[in-house]
C-alpha cells in the first residue's frame, strides 16, 4: 500500500522528494516541466489567461483540479450586482463567463464557500501535504504550510497551467530556517515571519524554497503556518513549507476534498513519510532564537524594515551602505523620525484582514483584546474576515459583537484593504495599522497611505488606544 | 502571438537606480482592474511619477527609452504580469538590474523581455553615463553576455535556461508544455494522490 519512495525519509528533505515526483522532464532551455496538482484562480490575474486560450483554440486539461473564486475586487459592503465600480463588475462578469465557458467550478459571491483564494483552498481541503500547487498570487507560499510546494505565478503561466497542468520551472535550493524555544506570551506567527524577514532581507530568499522547521513550528497550528508561510514571498521565496505532522493530518480529517476512511488512512500515511527526513540535506540552514522574537511592527516601505514594539526606530547610518539610501526614503514616506520609540505612533486606521491574518484563530486573538474596549476616537477600523465560512464561524462564537460593541466595523470576506482593489482605501496620508503583508508605498489605496504591518492582537491593540501599543499591556490590564 | 529570437536590444536607456522597487509601484493595483493588458503603459509608476516631477519616466530626456537600469530585487512583491506587461508597453524591451524578484523575472521571460544583471558598480558607472547623455545608446548583447555603452563594456549575468530560452525563440513555453502531453499523463499516474494513495 505504501507507494512513497523509500529514499523520501532520511537524507532527502521534502521539497526534493516532492519536486521528482512531479518532475515530467526537462525542457530545451532546462527548466524542469512541472505537474501541478491543484490550481486556484482568481479574478485579477485570469482574464488575460483565459483570453490566450482562446487565442490558441485550448481548453482547460484538469478542470477537475482547477477552482476558481473572487476575492480581491469585491466591494465589503454593499455586494449588490451589478459592483457601483463598473470595471469591478466588468471584471467578476469576466471571471464567471470564463468559468462557464472552459468548465471551471466558480465559488462565487452567492457561493457560502467563497472567500480569499488563500483561505478558502485550505477550508476545503484542496491544500494538502505533498501536492504541488499554484495560483496567480505571490501569496500562494501560503499553502506550505501543508508541506505543498505552492508557488505564485504569473497571467503566462496561469494559461500554460490551464492548458497543460504543467509549469516550466528552474529548481530553488532549499533553505531550513529552524526557529527554536517557545515564544513568549502576546508573540505570534506574524511576529516570527516579521523577525525572520528582517534578519534575512527582503531579497534573502530569492532562488530558494524554505524548510521552516524547529520547535517554534512543531508549537504552531496549521492557521499560525499559513501565516508565516504566506510572508515567504516578502522574504524573497517564492515557496516555503512546513513539514507534515500529526497536526497536519488532523486538521485535513474530515474537510470536504479529503479522502476518507481507508483512504484517508492511507493518505496521511504518506503525508507524514514525505517530512524532511532527520539526515536530510539543505543548501543552506539559517537558526533564529524563537525566545528572543518581540511583537514586531514594521516602520518603513517593505517588510523587511521593522523593529520590536520596544525598539525605537532606527537611523539610515544603522544600516550598511547599500540599503541606507532605501532606509532615507522609508523615513521621508512614512513621515517618522529615526530614534522616536514605535510604541506611541498614533494611527488614523485599523485593517484586520488579509490572506496573512484573516482567519478564525486570528480573529479570536484579535477580538480578545477589542472586548469590553473601545476603538479611540478618529481611529477607522475595521475586520474583514478571510471567507465566507471564516465569517459564519466567527458570528456564530459572537466576535462579530465583539468587534462591533468595539466600534470595529464587521466586513464581508475579501482581500479588501490589504490592497485596496475595492473601495476600502486609505485616504491621503493616513496611517494604518494593519495585519496584512505590505508596507508598500501606495499599498492601501492612497497614493501616499502609510502602512505599519503587525499581528491581529497588536492591531487591535492600536485601534483601541489610537497609537502603536504593546498588546502584552492591555493583556495584563485585561487579566 | 509568435516566439521570436531576442539576442539583443540596443537604444537608449532610462536610469532608475532605485533598489526593492515593488510591482505595487511600477503598476498600481488599482490599474489591475481590467480584462486586458491594454492601456497599461501610461501608468508605469503612475504614483511615483505623481509625487515626483523629477522622476525619471517623467523627464523628457528619456523617453523613448528601450532599457531600463534598475538596482536590486527590482519587481519584488505581487506576481501580477501586469507590471512587466505595463514597463513593456511604456517601450522597455530590455532590463538592467543588480538583482530581481523571482517571479518578476520569470514574468519578464515569458514576455520576451531580457533581464539582465550587472555589478553594482558598473550599474553606477552606466546609469551615471546614462545621465550625463540620455542619447547614449546602449546594447543588451545574449550571446556576448555583455552590456555595452559609449567606450564601456560589462559583464552582464543572465541564468543560462533565460538566456537559451531568449536566443533560440523558445521563451513562450505553453508550445513546448503542450508538446509533453503523453509525458504529462504518464507523470500523473505515479502521483500517489491522483491514484487513490496506492489503494487497490
Amino acid at each position: 500500500m505504501n507507494q512513497s519512495n523509500a529514499s523520501s525519509s532520511g537524507s532527502r528533505n521534502l521539497f526534493d522528494t516532492v519536486w521528482d515526483q512531479h518532475t515530467v522532464g526537462q525542457l530545451a532551455a532546462g527548466q524542469t516541466q512541472l505537474f501541478i496538482g491543484q490550481h486556484l484562480v482568481h479574478e485579477v490575474t485570469s482574464p488575460q489567461a483565459f483570453e490566450m486560450l482562446r487565442d490558441r483554440g485550448l481548453g482547460v486539461m484538469c478542470p477537475e483540479r482547477t477552482l476558481a473564486t473572487v476575492d480581491h475586487i469585491i466591494p465589503t459592503d454593499d455586494q449588490a450586482r451589478p459592483f457601483a465600480d463598473g470595471l469591478a463588475e466588468e471584471m467578476m462578469s469576466a471571471i464567471e463567463r470564463n468559468c462557464v465557458e472552459f468548465g471551471i467550478e466558480l465559488l462565487g459571491l452567492d457561493d457560502p464557500r467563497q472567500g480569499i483564494v488563500h483561505v478558502v483552498g485550505p477550508e476545503l481541503g484542496l491544500t494538502q501535504p505533498g501536492i504541488t500547487l499554484v495560483c496567480g498570487d505571490s501569496h500562494t507560499s501560503t499553502h506550505g504550510a501543508f508541506g505543498a510546494i505552492a508557488l505564485g505565478i504569473g497571467t503566462s503561466q496561469v494559461a500554460q497551467v490551464l492548458a497543460t497542468q504543467t509549469l516550466a520551472m528552474n529548481r530553488p535550493r532549499v533553505r531550513r530556517i529552524e526557529v527554536t524555544g517557545s515564544l513568549a506570551d502576546g508573540v505570534f506567527a506574524k511576529d516570527v515571519i516579521l523577525a525572520i524577514i528582517r534578519q534575512l532581507g527582503v531579497q534573502g530568499g530569492v532562488g530558494f524554497a524554505y524548510e521552516y522547521a524547529g520547535n517554534v513550528f512543531d508549537e504552531m497550528d496549521m492557521e499560525e503556518r499559513m501565516t508565516v508561510c504566506n510572508m515567504s514571498i516578502e522574504g524573497g521565496a517564492r515557496c516555503g513549507y512546513v513539514n507534515p505532522d500529526s497536526r497536519t493530518v488532523e486538521f485535513l480529517r474530515g474537510l470536504p476534498a479529503v479522502p476518507e476512511g481507508e483512504e484517508f488512512e492511507r493518505a496521511a500515511a504518506w503525508w507524514l513519510s514525505l517530512a524532511s527526513g532527520p539526515d536530510a540535506t539543505f543548501d543552506d540552514h539559517v537558526t533564529i532564537d524563537g525566545t528572543a522574537i518581540e511583537p514586531t511592527v514594521t516602520w518603513g516601505i517593505n517588510p523587511g524594515q521593522s523593529v520590536g514594539v520596544g525598539e525605537s526606530i532606527p537611523a539610515a547610518g544603522d544600516y550598511p551602505v547599500e540599503d541606507q539610501a532605501g532606509v532615507l526614503e522609508a523615513l521621508e514616506f512614512m513621515g517618522l523620525e529615526s530614534g522616536q520609540p514605535i510604541q506611541g505612533q498614533p494611527i488614523d486606521v485599523a485593517f484586520i484582514g488579509s490572506c496573512t491574518n484573516s482567519r478564525l484563530s486570528d480573529l479570536r486573538e484579535a477580538a480578545a483584546v477589542a472586548s469590553g474596549r473601545r476603538v479611540a476616537d478618529g481611529v477607522r477600523a475595521l475586520v474583514v474576515p478571510g471567507s465566507q465560512q471564516v465569517s459564519e464561524q466567527a458570528e456564530a462564537e459572537g466576535l462579530d459583537r465583539v468587534f462591533s460593541d468595539a466600534g470595529f466595523q464587521w466586513r464581508a470576506a475579501g482581500c479588501s484593504m490589504c490592497l485596496a482593489m475595492n473601495p476600502d482605501k486609505l485616504q491621503g496620508r493616513e496611517m494604518c495599522a494593519s495585519s496584512s503583508n505590505r508596507n508598500f508605498k501606495g499599498r492601501q489605496g492612497s497614493p501616499t497611505g502609510r502602512t505599519l504591518l503587525m499581528s491581529p492582537a497588536m492591531v487591535a491593540a492600536a485601534a483601541i488606544k489610537g497609537h502603536v501599543t504593546d498588546v502584552r499591556e492591555l493583556a495584563e490590564a485585561a487579566g | 502571438m509568435s516566439d521570436s529570437q531576442v539576442t539583443s536590444v540596443c537604444g537608449t536607456a532610462i536610469p532608475l537606480l532605485l533598489d526593492d522597487i515593488d510591482t505595487d509601484r511600477i503598476i498600481p493595483a488599482r490599474f489591475l482592474r481590467c480584462v486586458t493588458f491594454d492601456g497599461l503603459g501610461e501608468h508605469a509608476f503612475e504614483d511615483d511619477r505623481q509625487q515626483d516631477t523629477g522622476h525619471p519616466f517623467n523627464q523628457d530626456r528619456f523617453a523613448g527609452a528601450e532599457v531600463l537600469v534598475a538596482g536590486r530585487n527590482f519587481g519584488c512583491g505581487s506576481s501580477r504580469e501586469h507590471a512587466p506587461q505595463a514597463l513593456m508597453r511604456w517601450g522597455v524591451q530590455a532590463i538592467v538590474a543588480e538583482s530581481y524578484a523571482e517571479i518578476f523575472f520569470g514574468n519578464c521571460t515569458a514576455l520576451g523581455i531580457p533581464a539582465v544583471t550587472l555589478k553594482r558598480d558598473r550599474l553606477e558607472e552606466l546609469a551615471a553615463s546614462i545621465e550625463a547623455d540620455p542619447s547614449i545608446e546602449i546594447t543588451v548583447d545574449l550571446e556576448a553576455g555583455s552590456v555595452g555603452w559609449g567606450d564601456g563594456t560589462a559583464t552582464a549575468d543572465l541564468p543560462e535556461s533565460a538566456r537559451t530560452a531568449l536566443t533560440s525563440g523558445e521563451w513562450d513555453f505553453l508550445s513546448q508544455l503542450l508538446a509533453n502531453a503523453e509525458a504529462i499523463r504518464e507523470t500523473a499516474t505515479k502521483i500517489p494522490y491522483l491514484s487513490g494513495f496506492g489503494g487497490a
